[in-house]
């Protein structure tokens, strides 16, 4: 069995506001070195699949057609 | 005329869009979303507001692949009208009826009041009934209505006249309550059969409850 992490998040160039909101509530408890924040969702997966290769064509279908909304998020996949 | 209506479950707007178009003339059904086929009379096939599946993951994601939205996708690609309101709408861009995505607003609020909207292009049946730079007042109700396009995709809705709604003050200025690009509140295809909105035409039908905007707008659909 293998494990899939899928790390989903705003493109680069498109405003995470939620992001900004928490860099704000960071900077508000005096959390001061922090640059950037970017908040994305992980989205784990279990899969029966064994073949790593063919484990990772399938999750980018699924990252695709509906893990993520490719005109707004990328994603990353990780097997564990 | 017969305007038939998409429920979901979640789906909330869609006995205001009934009792919207049934007062303008039209003969409606609501259409559960397990309907692989559109009813062959309907003149409109509306995807009403509200919430779909719970919005998990992102709104209007997991109603893409209803069995209705099969059905949806091959009305529209014949040409049929179809028209989504605020969750219909995320639904249409999820589904790839329409460009771009809709974010969660920028102030991160569920934003729910009146707002300005000033007609951009009417060279299509849905604002026919307006002129272009009219202001009108409909209700907004949404969480993820921060409209967001690329540069080019942006570029491309403005040579084909796709900008249909841009949200404003009362004089037309712009004003933008969630963050969309270029303040737009609504859009269409490149073939002008498929609408998506996040405000409520069908909130705006009778001057004692704020506004009757909402009629010249829906009215557009009935005598196209």
């Amino acid at each position: 069995m293998i494990k899939a992490i899928v790390n989903v998040s705003l493109k680069a160039g498109v405003l995470d506001s939620q992001g900004k909101a928490v860099h704000h509530a960071l900077d508000s408890l005096h959390f001061n070195g922090v640059n950037d924040v970017r908040v994305g969702k992980q989205i784990v997966l279990s899969l029966d699949e064994t073949n790593r290769e063919k484990a990772i064509t399938d999750v980018t279908k699924m990252c695709e057609e509906l893990l993520a909304n490719t005109v707004i998020e990328d994603y990353e996949i990780e097997l564990v | 005329m017969k305007v038939t209506i998409v429920q979901f479950p979640g789906t909330n707007c869609e006995y205001d869009t009934q009792h919207a178009f049934e007062d303008l003339g039209a003969d409606t059904e609501i259409l559960w979303h397990k309907s692989e086929s559109v009813p062959s009379d309907t003149n409109l096939l509306v995807v009403a507001g509200g919430f779909s599946y719970g919005d998990y993951l992102r709104s209007g994601a997991i109603a893409k692949f209803s069995p209705v939205m099969k059905a949806v996708s091959e009305y529209a690609g014949k040409g049929g009208k179809v028209l989504g309101i605020c969750n219909g709408f995320q639904v249409l861009t999820e589904a790839g009826l329409l460009p771009g995505a809709l974010k969660r607003n920028n102030g991160l609020h569920f934003i729910s009041k009146h707002h300005h909207l000033k007609v951009i292009n009417n060279d299509n049946i849905f604002l026919e009934k307006l002129n272009n730079n009219d202001v009108v007042n409909i209700p907004v109700a949404h969480h993820d209505g921060n409209y967001y396009i690329d540069n080019n995709g942006l570029k491309e809705l403005y040579e084909n006249n796709q900008v249909l709604l841009k949200y404003t003050d009362e004089n037309g200025e712009n004003k933008n309550p969630n963050g969309s690009v270029d303040s737009i509140a609504g859009i269409c295809n490149k073939e002008k059969n498929v609408f998506g909105l996040m405000p409520h035409p069908e909130r705006a039908m009778e001057a004692l409850l704020g506004s009757d905007d909402g009629i010249k707008m829906l009215q557009g659909f009935l005598e196209a």
